[in-house]
């Protein structure tokens, strides 16, 4: 008999704001930057992860994410293991990469930074988590127009039917210029909340 | 010296993003890479950039790096004794 899964917990940051699990926690001026907005939430839970700062603001935003859905749904070490992490989104890392291709236009002066350059992969996001909290199961990262939860579904579910995983960290996190979109969310042999597309979708499109 | 030591205090708090430092929290003496700032090799590549793009001095050898980064005291000293701009 297939293994079912179930959603854990779910976490939306956009418009300078933060849900947990359906329910707001945190909600700020949606005028600010997003990179106000990021330093402002770091402070308030007293991160203490100097690392932070030196990320790009897809990292920022997938590790904000990650911080928040884990700090209340805790996965034990052993289990991190095999932990994978499944994320998506449409602008991959063209935010930072535009910001690589400035640096590098004028031959005069010409100075690419190579703290830059590092984040020029959507898939970087996954390393920084991985290295934050101890992750070191599969990762992928697909980039597609929009949100493809049936394409999420059918690689979380793989990994869990083959034994490869027990939890997976899934989800939506797209930065292009101010605008920003987070929705990610943890996959489990068991939780409160047995996994559907439908309910997928629709928590996705509710915020 | 004073002043471009001030400088590269303030030079590498904004490129390398010690969000957690102010001038006033680096002594001239500490030490950049290890235990003191914490800085990792990406920095190290940042470093060379900045020496180059605001001093005119190109570090070829990465060995050298080791002997330049190891202070701001040492680094001012490097700095006032090589550049060109």
């Amino acid at each position: 008999m297939y293994k079912k899964l179930y959603i854990n917990g779910y976490c939306h940051i956009k418009n300078n704001s933060i849900s947990l699990n359906g329910n707001k926690i945190t909600s700020e001026d949606k005028e600010l930057s997003f990179s106000k907005f990021a330093k402002l939430i770091y402070q308030h839970k007293e991160l203490a992860y100097p690392k932070f700062f030196k990320m790009d603001n897809l990292c920022k935003l997938a590790f904000l994410a990650t911080e928040i859905l884990l700090e209340n749904h805790s996965i034990d070490t052993n289990l991190k293991k095999d932990m994978a992490i499944v994320l998506s989104n449409r602008a991959a890392s063209l935010d930072t990469d535009r910001k690589h291709q400035t640096s590098i236009s004028d031959k005069d002066s010409y100075y690419p930074s190579p703290a830059v350059f590092v984040y020029t992969l959507p898939n970087i996001a996954i390393g920084e988590i991985s290295i934050r909290h101890q992750i070191k199961g599969e990762n992928v990262f697909f980039v597609s127009n929009t949100f493809n939860d049936t394409l999420i579904h059918q690689y979380a579910t793989s990994l869990l039917r083959n034994g490869k995983s027990s939890n997976i960290l899934c989800g939506w996190v797209d930065f292009d210029h101010e605008n920003y979109n987070a929705f990610m969310y943890l996959l489990s042999e068991n939780g409160p909340i047995e996994y559907s597309s439908e309910f997928i979708k629709k928590t996705y499109l509710e915020n | 010296m004073e002043a471009l030591k001030k400088e590269l205090k303030e030079n590498i708090i904004e490129q390398l993003n010690l969000e957690d430092f102010n001038v006033d929290d680096i002594a001239d003496d500490d030490a950049l890479f290890g235990d003191g700032l914490g800085l990792d090799s990406i920095d190290a590549l940042e470093l060379i950039v900045m020496l180059d793009k605001d001093y005119g001095i190109k570090l070829t050898d990465p060995a050298e790096g080791k002997t330049v980064f190891v202070s701001i005291e040492v680094l001012a000293a490097y700095i006032t004794k090589h550049r060109s701009k």
